[in-house]
């Protein structure tokens, strides 16, 4: 704590710190608190972890092994005996851990003092006022500055002067933040503002921040449900192509993102063994890893079971989902029943800040990026390549690419493969998000299978549409309803749907569809 | 010339009917008076866990035959009965719940978890739950309500196969997830346990025990009675020639959607009554039996018992069932790729289930004669 | 005869009981001016692809008519918009002077008296043979009486004389599934037979049989002309001369040519889709 010059700290004050009632402590942290003193710091940081010690009229922590005493932060020649421990309660606890909180607004790293004014934003106490004030007197950072600029105001709009009140309602109305706008809200609610002027201030502001928070709140919801859409995308596209060449609909499929899942999990494991090369990438080299995992696995259920089953689609459900639990069983054997933990790599944490206080996590953005680009790869190779004829061919009629000389029976494998590794792909999104366990794949293989019913059976595009848009429909009734009823909600429009258009979304030109079903 | 049935196949049913009427015998009589009449020490002991075991796996053994007689029969693969069978227990659990009085933790009148959440009142669905009658009413009637309008739009749209599983799964993970909130009133994660009596005896008594034991019992011998009369019927006949040739049925006059529908609600109506008999005997349900994969494992002591024969199923329950309990406690990690094992082998190998096995074998061994 | 505008009311198409209600009250098809089928204008189309082109064509009550046309002609589609599987885009059809069958669904219809045998056989294969014919049987065909109902023995005496007619006597516990592709197809016609419809609309029926059987099938036909009203589709023209009286082309879903073979066969624009342009 470099940034100000030694200074002794009130030994009453300290005293006090060591006192029985609870009431006298909370004001000494207080006190201490908005001193902003690096002393201070250190004291109340002792203090929470417990190696605050008390003897009478001293109070003494140890650095290392030296005794230091708490009041002039001079080294002890020996500690004193018998001494006792300070002892705090759960609620002393908690209000130290917000005075210790508001302290890192002086901290030295500006991502510390970002991160401290922001949770600071969110639950604003008065008694942190002055240490507000004194921390905004030396921000330089402007992004900063302005989060402590509202918290203040939010603090300040109780304040007995009109003037101010006035000056901060005028600050909040420059938000966009929900918070902010409840706040405000809140107070004219409960009609405890005399002032006439700053009532009105109040509404304008209300208008302001409700004009900018829509369009944010709405783009917002517009990207989580991209992302998830594009997850879900990941995962239904290998199973359109499954099910659209073979007909099949492979219950494994969710297990394929464990294996990705897993893959990158090893390809992480493996780069922390090997300290020289460089950690972040090891995201880089999962990608290849997931998809030659799952796409492997793909191939030999494929060639060893799936491939038996052809026509007899009920059957291969059944198939495929004893397979599904061999292999979330394996999962368990092999990496524990526990989920394990993946890191971000340091280029997709945190965030990106956009105007209007859109706060887009990198990681996210990642991933959609990702997913848009092995989305375009699918697409060229459907499209463009040998083996994407060939799939079509064998996915519009069998028989007869038969007799052209397709070996349909490698193609199924191959498209198998394919689409397994794809899902592997997801999985490689998926761990960046979420939890990695062994019955991850579990949870998304309704929705995915929700993704094909509705895009229209092995069909891409619709895999496609369907995916965003079910993924957007979640995050925006989500809002509303909370994630349950809006999963419920979903569910319920897609049997519905299916009523109206038993073909889906896309329906697959051709007789073929009599056959369906 | 038109005698329906051969004098072969009648030569077995003869058979059939004697080991039937045999395994009747032994499950419903001799094991509940061994099980009241003998002391624990005693060698002919039937034990608490065994009669607990069979009871639970009867009622699975109903839920075959209802599944047996919808896929089998009908064709159609449901992925969803666990929600019926859960529906039904949940409706008998309600009147279970009400049963316990003031004898709760909280010793109020509501059921604990309402208290724990800080209702003051019963919601309105619980009204008339304390009557055992009306939650007989609800066990029945809920579940066909639901299976009557979801089989309707169904079937009317002409969902088949495994578009029409993939839904019937999504529809009980939808279920599921509701029944995992607090706020719909059913115990959330928990869900109904600890009952204390029905009808004013205690629900752990060897008598009762023994009485639930029976009922599923007699309940899985009149489901098998009543699902072997449709299929013997016309209505069976119509059945299976929807599912075989299901426009042939329709430009001669029948209207698949209603049979389709009356088999569909008749297996859900038997699969809630199984639920309804199984929860007293367990003592607990919770959403956990509305997972999907509770109710795919359905189709697989159907497919191991061999589908479109009604006592195969019955036996499939039955084996997968104590292999169940036997393995997850033996050597529990290895159960899942037994019972996947299970799913891949039945579909591939023997798709007519144990019957077809036994054929094949019984042919093989002609042929060395 | 009874009044027609009580039956079929607008908007029961599908489902309900009321397709059922000619059981309970026979309801018989009026075909007082002569026609017992009329179809106008229809027009079907697949995403764009134009199936039927404004098909109009009128079948007299008692008639044989035979259809031809090229593969792709629209033969098919028809039968489906008659037999309500697939819905007309546009145009109607009448079966008699009142029933529009485009508001009806498949049993409603069936019931009503059109039978129809498919392109490519279909029988319920796992069933026996008698229980093919039985099932196809006139009779209430609702989920109650199926139910309670008990084979009479006039209904025996019927399956029967269907067997022996369709030469399939000695093989009444066969499973059909069994049968060869040709007994398959007269076990199919052994179906229609039994329904006793006013209609029967039959898809390529001589499509892999002997010419033994072939033969068979033409007098079979001959003899339920006047009684039924047939119209059959067939790509065999010796058979169609065998039983032409009035033939009708198709050609890219509407109609080319219609008389009698003679005249078809000599109309230039015939020749010209038949031999390719
Ligand atoms: N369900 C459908 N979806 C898309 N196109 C269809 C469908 N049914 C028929 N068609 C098309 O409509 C056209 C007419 O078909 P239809 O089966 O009626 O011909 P057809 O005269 O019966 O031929 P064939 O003599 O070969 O049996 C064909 O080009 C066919 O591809
Ligand atoms: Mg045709």
């Amino acid at each position: 704590m470099c940034f100000c010059a030694r200074a002794n700290l009130d030994q009453a004050l300290i005293l006090k710190l060591a006192a029985q009632d609870s009431d006298e402590q909370i004001e000494a942290i207080h006190l201490l608190g908005s001193s902003g003193l690096g002393e201070a710091l250190q004291v109340l940081k002792a203090l929470s972890e417990g190696g605050l010690s008390v003897v009478p009229e001293q109070v003494f922590f140890f650095r290392g092994t030296q005794a230091i005493d708490a009041a002039t932060g001079q080294v002890l020649p020996q500690a004193p005996e018998n001494a006792d421990t300070v002892i705090i309660n759960n609620r002393v606890r908690a209000e130290l851990e917000e005075t210790l909180a508001g302290l890192k607004l002086l901290d030295a790293d500006p991502e510390i003092r970002r991160r401290a004014a922001l949770s600071l934003l969110n639950s604003p106490a008065a008694q942190q006022l002055p240490l507000i004030q004194k921390a905004l007197a030396r921000e330089t950072d402007s992004g900063i500055r302005h989060l402590l600029e509202q918290t203040a105001a939010i603090l300040n709009i109780q304040s007995p002067d009109v003037t101010v009140r006035l000056k901060a309602v005028q600050l909040l109305g420059q938000s966009n933040r929900a918070n902010t706008r409840n706040v405000l809200q809140s107070i004219l609610a409960a009609q405890t503002e005399p002032d006439e002027n700053v009532r009105k201030a109040i509404q304008t502001a209300l208008k302001s921040i409700n004009n900018r928070l829509t369009l944010t709140e709405f783009l917002a919801s517009m990207f989580t449900g991209i992302s998830l859409g594009s997850i879900l995308m990941l995962t239904a596209l290998g199973l359109a192509i499954t099910y659209g060449v073979m007909g099949v609909i492979n219950m494994a499929h969710g297990e394929f993102l464990m294996v990705g899942a897993y893959a990158t999990y090893a390809m992480q494991g493996w780069f922390r063994s090997h300290a020289s090369l460089d950690q972040d990438a090891y995201l880089l080299a999962a990608i290849p890893a997931a998809f030659l995992a799952a796409a492997l696995v793909g191939m030999a259920l494929e060639r060893t079971v799936v491939r038996w089953l052809y026509g007899r689609p009920l059957e291969t459900l059944l198939a495929t989902w004893g397979l599904s639990l061999a292999l979330i069983q394996s999962a368990r054997l092999l990496f524990g029943a526990q989920n394990v933990e993946l890191a971000n790599p340091s280029w997709m944490s945190g965030t990106l800040l956009l105007p209007w206080g859109l706060e887009l996590p990198w990681n996210r953005m990642v991933i959609i990026g990702f997913s848009v680009l092995v989305l375009m790869l699918v697409w060229l190779m459907m499209n463009q390549t040998r083996m994407g004829l060939y799939v079509r061919a064998v996915t519009q009629n069998r028989p007869m690419a038969g007799c052209m000389g397709i070996h349909t029976g490698r193609i199924d494998t191959l498209a198998f493969g394919l689409g397994a590794g794809i899902a592997g792909l997801g999985g490689v999104a998926l761990s960046q998000v979420t939890n990695v366990g062994p019955d991850m794949g579990q949870s998304y293989i309704v929705d995915s299978f929700m993704v094909v019913v509705l895009g229209g059976v092995g069909q891409l595009a619709g895999a496609v549409w369907a995916a965003l848009g079910l993924g957007i429909a979640t995050k925006f009734l989500e809002g509303w309803v909370g994630a349950v009823i809006a999963k419920i909600v979903v569910l319920v429009f897609i049997i519905v749907f299916i009523q109206r258009r038993p073909q889906g979304l896309f329906a697959l030109k051709g007789r073929s569809v009599d056959l369906g079903g | 010339m038109f005698s329906l049935t051969s004098g072969f196949f009648r030569g077995q049913i003869g058979l059939g009917k004697l080991v039937a009427a045999g395994l009747v015998l032994l499950l419903l009589v001799l094991f509940p008076l061994l099980h009241l009449a003998t002391g624990p020490a005693s060698l002919w002991h039937v034990s608490d866990y065994l009669i607990t075991l069979l009871g639970k796996i009867m009622c699975y053994a109903i839920v075959a035959v209802a599944m047996d007689l919808i896929w089998g029969y009908a064709g159609i693969l449901s992925l969803g009965h666990g929600l019926y069978f859960a529906l039904g227990g949940y409706a008998f659990g309600m009147y279970l719940m009400r049963a316990i009085g003031p004898e709760g933790v909280y010793q109020s009148d509501l059921p604990d978890f309402m208290v724990f959440l800080d209702w003051k009142r019963l919601p309105w669905y619980w009204t008339g739950t304390d009557h055992l009658l009306w939650s007989g009413i609800l066990v029945i009637g809920v579940p066909a309500l639901l299976a009557g309008i979801f089989g309707y739009f169904a079937f009317r749209s002409r969902i088949k196969g495994v578009y029409f599983s993939i839904i019937t799964q999504a529809m009980t993970y939808a279920f599921m997830l509701l029944f995992f909130r607090n706020e719909t009133g059913f115990g959330g994660n928990n869900g109904f346990t600890d009952f204390k009596r029905i009808l004013g005896y205690s629900i752990t008594s060897p008598e009762m025990r023994i009485g639930l034991y029976v009922l599923s019992g007699l309940v899985l011998l009149l489901s098998l009675l009543l699902c072997r009369f449709l299929v013997a019927s016309k209505f069976g006949k119509v059945l299976t020639a929807i599912r075989d040739a299901e426009s042939r049925a329709m430009f001669l006059g029948y209207n698949p959607l209603w049979y389709k529908l009356t088999a569909w609600i008749l297996s859900a109506v038997l699969c809630a009554i199984a639920g309804a008999l199984y929860v007293p005997q367990v003592g607990i349900i919770n959403p956990g039996e509305m997972s999907p994969a509770n109710s795919i494992e359905i189709a697989i002591w159907v497919a191991v018992g061999g589908r479109g024969t009604l006592w195969g199923p019955v036996l499939g329950a039955f084996i997968v069932n104590l292999a169940k309990s036997y393995c997850t406690v033996a050597f529990p990690e290895y159960w899942l790729f037994i019972l996947g094992f299970l799913f891949v082998a039945v579909t591939l190998f023997i798709p007519e289930g144990i019957p077809g096995l036994a054929k094949r074998l019984t042919l093989v061994s002609w042929r060395k004669r | 005869m009874w009044s027609h505008f009580s039956k079929s009311a607008p908007g029961t198409t599908s489902g309900g009981e009321a397709p059922y209600a000619h059981v309970l009250q026979p309801r018989q098809v009026d075909v007082s001016h002569g026609v017992i089928l009329y179809l106008e204008e229809v027009a079907v189309s697949f995403d764009g692809f134009k199936a039927l082109r404004g098909l109009s064509l009128s079948i007299d009550d008692g008639e044989l008519r035979c259809i031809i046309g090229p593969n792709g002609a629209g033969k098919t589609t028809m039968m489906d918009c008659i037999t309500g599987k697939t819905r007309p885009d546009s145009g109607s059809i009448f079966f008699g002077q009142g029933m529009d069958l485009t508001r009806m669904n498949e049993p409603e219809i069936a019931s009503a008296g059109i039978g129809r045998k498919f392109q490519k056989p279909t029988v319920f294969e796992h069933h026996t043979v008698f229980d093919n014919l039985e099932l196809a049987r006139k009779q209430d065909k609702r989920v109650r009486r199926s139910l309670t109902s008990h084979q009479a023995s006039e209904a025996r005496d019927q399956v029967c004389e269907t067997m022996k007619r369709i030469g399939l006597a000695g093989h009444a516990d066969l499973a059909a599934g069994t049968l060869s592709h040709g007994q398959k197809q007269w076990l199919e016609i052994g179906m229609l037979l039994m329904q006793g419809p006013r209609l029967l609309l039959l898809d390529e029926p001589v499509a892999g049989m002997t010419d033994d059987e072939t033969e068979r099938t033409a007098e079979l036909f001959l003899s339920l002309a006047g009684e039924h009203s047939l119209i059959v589709v067939e790509h065999d023209m010796a058979f169609v001369a065998r039983i032409a009286r009035t033939v009708t082309v198709l050609h890219e879903g509407c109609v080319l040519a219609e008389g009698s073979l003679d005249v078809v066969q000599n109309d230039q624009r015939v020749v010209e889709v038949y031999l390719g342009r």
